[in-house]
């Protein structure tokens, strides 16, 4: 194990790849590893990018890390699609839209799906992004699904969380629910060349001024058309300034101790839970709980007391 | 323990046909796998880089445009170079049952060839890929 | 159509049949299958009587061959004047060898050539690109400059004999070559003809051969259409196609409505740019799938005449040359199995008859062995044979359109007119045809329906002999067509020997004219044409193209 985490240290791919699979797999070399890989962080910027299906996200992206690419930083990409939830596969297919980074060895990408049964990011995602950061990746961006708790799970991974709307979907800004609205750092309206893309940024911007109006900084709202490559250096330098921002106003901390808070969460959760899915005698008595529960014979909060009254002890 | 069998799903070459490789990748995912599915125009390169980064357990090669011997070669011999010998490696599309054995010997474990039952794949790769 | 009284009668008769005899029936014998779906998930019922048709007006509905709407035919008298052109889809190796291969083909009975091509030239590049790597000659013949195009023609009559050429990306191109060596056998270009597929739109729906993004790619398409319009009569510039659609896993109703679709996209185009549409709408043909069921195959071939037509005359088609729809025919490849090899001929006989029956102008017949190698000489015979015996002894060339009438074939007919036009609402609601491709409209529906055929033929609820029922455990043995392992060498040696040998000035001078007229707006055939004339091979002309527009991405659709 100390091999492979002195190679990822060194930035090998295959070795990142491995390490990376063995967390996703809840592997307890993994959680041995995460723990020499923990002092080596801090030094990312770690972006999350989030917003509808079709908001042309990972073409942003793919730009994106061009650019910064020609400014000689080096990038790690994670794209998360939903599993499915009845067969517990998924179609990672957001890599196929960045295939002009495939030969650049200055961008590792990585494909994961949401796995989680909880919904919403799960512990893994924290050990990648910490990965790609020890490896020596400047920049780590965090692309999520736009469904679900996902998205804003987000905003506790991120440094600087961008939320990306298109013209034209119809209500594309009411039917992102409020709460995904307020999380955004930056807004980011694509496909610019859209029609209705006034009325889109103007909604944006109205929604900017309610939300911010006690807030020092005041949300930027950017149009970008990703396909064509314009507004990246516009937003580039919006992401450069509001991690400028984060850490002239202390900010930064403020925010690695959010993302510290909900890893830690989420790694209790996850152990929890392995715990009382995993020990034998648990499952057999969660299967005569959950009879006495369909017969009515125990309500669900009791059966959790029984449950929990077992670990407490 | 949450293991997933993670398949990367290429199209080397400039073969153009995917209705296959979009079936198969459908089915393994309705079966728990996480697919990766690289798109058109894939170069030797481009499909093992892609297997390093996302540690992929398997490499399912899909052609249609008679070039497998060549290409199918190409991506296999590259795995065994760059350390990934040990992914296991199937192909379909248009394959003539006589390619098939030479195809082996280079180090695809299976080919599987027009009218194949998708459960038959889905079982190929369970069995296969160790636990 | 019908006397009204007479139609309440037989409405009532039939409820009476229904109640007495057919349900009584089907108590004592169940029914084989709870519904009987065709390919596009309409379901049919067992019995189709003039009830079902009875909205029809035949003057106005269905009419006569030749007159508006066409729906039994552009042509008074079809094969009673000719038959449909034979026209068998080959090409593999080298230009040398595929010759041969045209040549036993005429030889055999072939009345049209038609031309397929490897992958590196459907993509614009010379067989020595890195990316032609291990794809020569495989899946067709490889073209890479005027100087093939020579000697894939050479002692054939191409003043006598049409070529259809299966060519999108580098369409423009490859008609210059083929245009190019007509003028150097003294051959006048007004009397030269063929097809140039050339159909853009359904190669970022289904066939995935592109090259640049869709403005240009459409800007050429109606610089061939003017160019053709007025120095190539006879010429046939584009073959909108739903067959690539279909191959993809579309249903038959998707294969018309999407075809068609573009068909009327294409028509716009040259109308934005001035272009009078009986100037060019009468060389506008069609490519349609001949699939297994050969009733809704039949169905789909009039609706689309029918469609067309209609289409044609509200966007001012004044000419009735103008709204025929001509259309080749390919049975369907995907249909073909590797198991049991042989019984291939009877579903190619069977589509081919659809195709015939539904009144096409010119036919390919798959070979037997198609599901796994390119077809060998007794195959391609066998399937030339096919189209043979249905002309001279099948009776079908005696009378036009000789299902008009079926109670089944017009209402189904009549549906999947009726289904066509959902489907363009459901376009237009997105934008129309290029936004609709963008998001990945046409791409998704046509991945869910192949997807469905699958998990049909899995659980089998659709039947494939000799795949998922009646399957012998035999070796798959089929005799694989070999093709001379030294062409590849032979063809890198011409191309270095070409490029030696030609004018260089006079090759870099055209290119870069080329490359300006690209970045303009003005007609590139001419420029092509002094380009291939001056021996720039495919892939430098392509690349100078490249250069300016660019090169298409696909919106990544499952």
């Amino acid at each position: 194990m100390k091999d492979l985490v002195s190679k990822v240290l060194k930035g090998d791919s295959r070795s990142i790849a491995r390490l990376i699979t063995l967390a996703e797999n809840n592997d307890p070399i993994a959680t041995k590893a995460m723990k020499d890989i923990h002092p080596h962080t801090g030094s990312a910027h770690v972006i999350g990018i989030t917003g509808v299906m079709g908001s042309g996200k990972s073409t942003l992206i793919c730009e994106l890390t061009q650019l910064y690419r020609k400014h000689g930083k080096t990038v790690g990409i994670i794209a998360i699609d939903p599993t499915s939830p009845f067969s517990g596969g998924a179609l990672l297919g957001d890599r196929v839209r960045m295939m002009e980074l495939a030969m650049d060895d200055g961008v590792f990408i990585r494909s994961m799906g949401t796995r989680g049964m909880l919904g919403g990011l799960t512990s893994s995602v924290y050990d990648v992004v910490e990965i790609l950061d020890a490896c020596g990746k400047d920049i780590v961006i965090v692309e999520t699904v736009g469904v679900g708790q996902a998205e804003v799970d987000v905003i506790k991974i991120a440094d600087t969380t961008l939320v990306i709307v298109v013209p034209g979907l119809g209500d594309s800004i009411q039917t992102l629910k409020a709460g995904v609205m307020e999380i955004a750092d930056i807004y980011v309206v694509n496909k610019a060349d859209r029609s209705g893309v006034e009325q889109t940024v103007a909604e944006v911007e109205s929604l900017v001024d309610i939300t911010c109006s006690e807030k020092e900084r005041k949300t930027p709202v950017l149009s970008t058309i990703a396909k064509q490559g314009k507004g990246i250096d516009e937003l580039l330098k919006e992401i450069n300034k509001h991690k400028n921002h984060l850490q002239k106003t202390k900010e930064f901390d403020k925010q690695r101790r959010l993302r510290y808070e909900a890893e830690l969460v989420e790694i209790i959760k996850k152990r929890l839970m392995n715990f009382i899915f995993d020990e034998s005698t648990f499952k057999e008595k969660i299967e005569s709980l959950l009879d006495q529960i369909s017969k009515k014979q125990i309500d669900p909060y009791t059966a959790a007391d029984k449950i929990l009254s077992k670990i407490l002890k | 323990m949450e293991r997933k069998i993670r398949v990367l799903v290429a199209k080397p070459g400039l073969d153009g046909h995917d209705r296959g490789a979009k079936i198969v990748a459908r089915a393994l995912r309705d079966a728990g796998m996480e697919v990766i599915y690289t798109g058109l125009h894939q170069t030797a390169d481009m499909i093992v880089e892609t297997a390093i980064q996302e540690d992929v357990d398997v490499v399912g090669l899909s052609l249609l445009s008679g070039a497998h011997m060549t290409l199918f070669v190409d991506v296999a011999k590259l795995l065994k170079k760059k350390g990934l010998g040990d992914v296991l490696i199937v192909g379909g599309g248009i394959i003539p049952e006589e390619d098939v054995p030479k195809l082996k010997k280079e180090g695809i474990s299976a080919v599987f060839g027009p009218g194949t039952h998708c459960d038959d794949i889905v079982k190929f790769i369970q069995k296969k890929v160790k636990k | 159509m019908f006397d009204k009284k007479e139609l309440e009668n037989i409405k009532k008769n039939r409820k009476d049949w229904e109640k007495n005899n057919y349900v009584a029936h089907i108590k004592k014998h169940s029914e084989r299958k709870k519904k009987f779906e065709n390919l596009s998930g309409d379901e049919i019922k067992n019995l189709f009587t003039p009830d079902d048709i009875s909205h029809l007006d035949y003057l106005k509905d269905i009419g006569f061959p030749g007159d508006f709407p066409f729906l039994r035919g552009v042509h008074p008298n079809l094969y009673r004047g000719r038959l449909w052109t034979f026209r068998q889809f080959s090409g593999f190796g080298s230009a040398e060898e595929t010759n041969q291969r045209y040549k036993y083909l005429l030889d055999h009975g072939e009345t049209g050539l038609s031309v397929a091509f490897d992958y590196p030239t459907l993509y614009g590049y010379d067989t020595d690109h890195p990316m032609s790597r291990g794809e020569f000659g495989k899946c067709g013949v490889a073209i890479s400059s005027l100087q093939d195009m020579e000697i894939l023609f050479s002692d054939i009559p191409i003043d006598k004999v049409t070529t259809s050429m299966t060519i999108n990306g580098p369409a423009a191109v490859v008609w210059g070559f083929y245009i190019a060596n007509a003028e150097n056998r003294g051959i006048d270009r007004r009397i030269i003809g063929g097809t140039i597929q050339n159909d853009i739109l359904k190669e970022y729906i289904a066939q995935k051969s592109w090259i640049f993004p869709p403005e240009p790619s459409m800007r050429l398409i109606v610089d061939t259409f003017e160019f053709g319009s007025k120095a190539i009569p006879r010429w046939n510039t584009i073959s909108i196609s739903g067959y690539h659609i279909r191959e993809a896993g579309s249903t038959a109703v998707q294969e018309l409505a999407f075809t068609v679709g573009d068909g009327v996209e294409y028509v716009k185009w040259a109308m934005k740019r001035g272009l009078k549409i009986d100037d060019f709408a009468p060389r506008l043909s069609f490519f349609f799938n001949a699939h297994n069921d050969i009733f809704e195959e039949i169905a789909k071939y009039r609706a689309a005449r029918r469609i067309w037509a209609k289409e044609l005359k509200k966007l001012g088609a004044k000419k009735p040359r103008s709204m025929f729809m001509r259309f080749h025919t390919q049975t369907a490849g995907c249909s073909l199995t590797a198991q049991q090899p042989e019984i291939n001929i009877v579903r190619v006989t069977l589509q081919a008859l659809a195709a015939v029956l539904g009144g096409t102008q010119s036919l390919h017949t798959n070979s037997m062995d198609e599901a796994l190698a390119l077809p060998s000489e007794k195959a391609v015979r066998i399937a030339l044979r096919t189209q043979q015996i249905i002309a001279e002894e099948s009776g079908v060339d005696s009378t036009v359109d000789p299902l008009g009438g079926s109670y089944y074939i017009e209402w189904l007919t009549d549906k999947m007119e009726e289904e066509t036009y959902k489907y363009w609402d459901r376009v237009e609601q997105l934008g129309g045809v290029l936004p609709a491709i963008e998001k990945g409209f046409y791409q998704r529906e046509i991945a869910q329906a192949a997807y469905k055929y699958q998990k049909e033929i899995d659980e089998k609820k659709r039947i494939v002999v000799g795949v998922n029922d009646y399957q012998l455990d035999e070796p798959i043995d089929i005799p694989i067509l070999k093709m001379d392992e030294k062409g590849e060498g032979r063809q890198i040696n011409r191309l270095n020997k070409l490029r030696k040998n030609r004018n260089k000035q006079k090759y870099e001078r055209n290119l870069n004219r080329l490359r300006k007229a690209a970045d303009g707006d003005e007609n590139l055939m001419p420029y092509i044409l002094d380009c291939v004339h001056s021996y720039a091979t495919l892939g430098e002309t392509c690349q100078v193209l490249r250069d300016v527009f660019g090169e298409y991405e696909e919106p990544a659709i499952y």
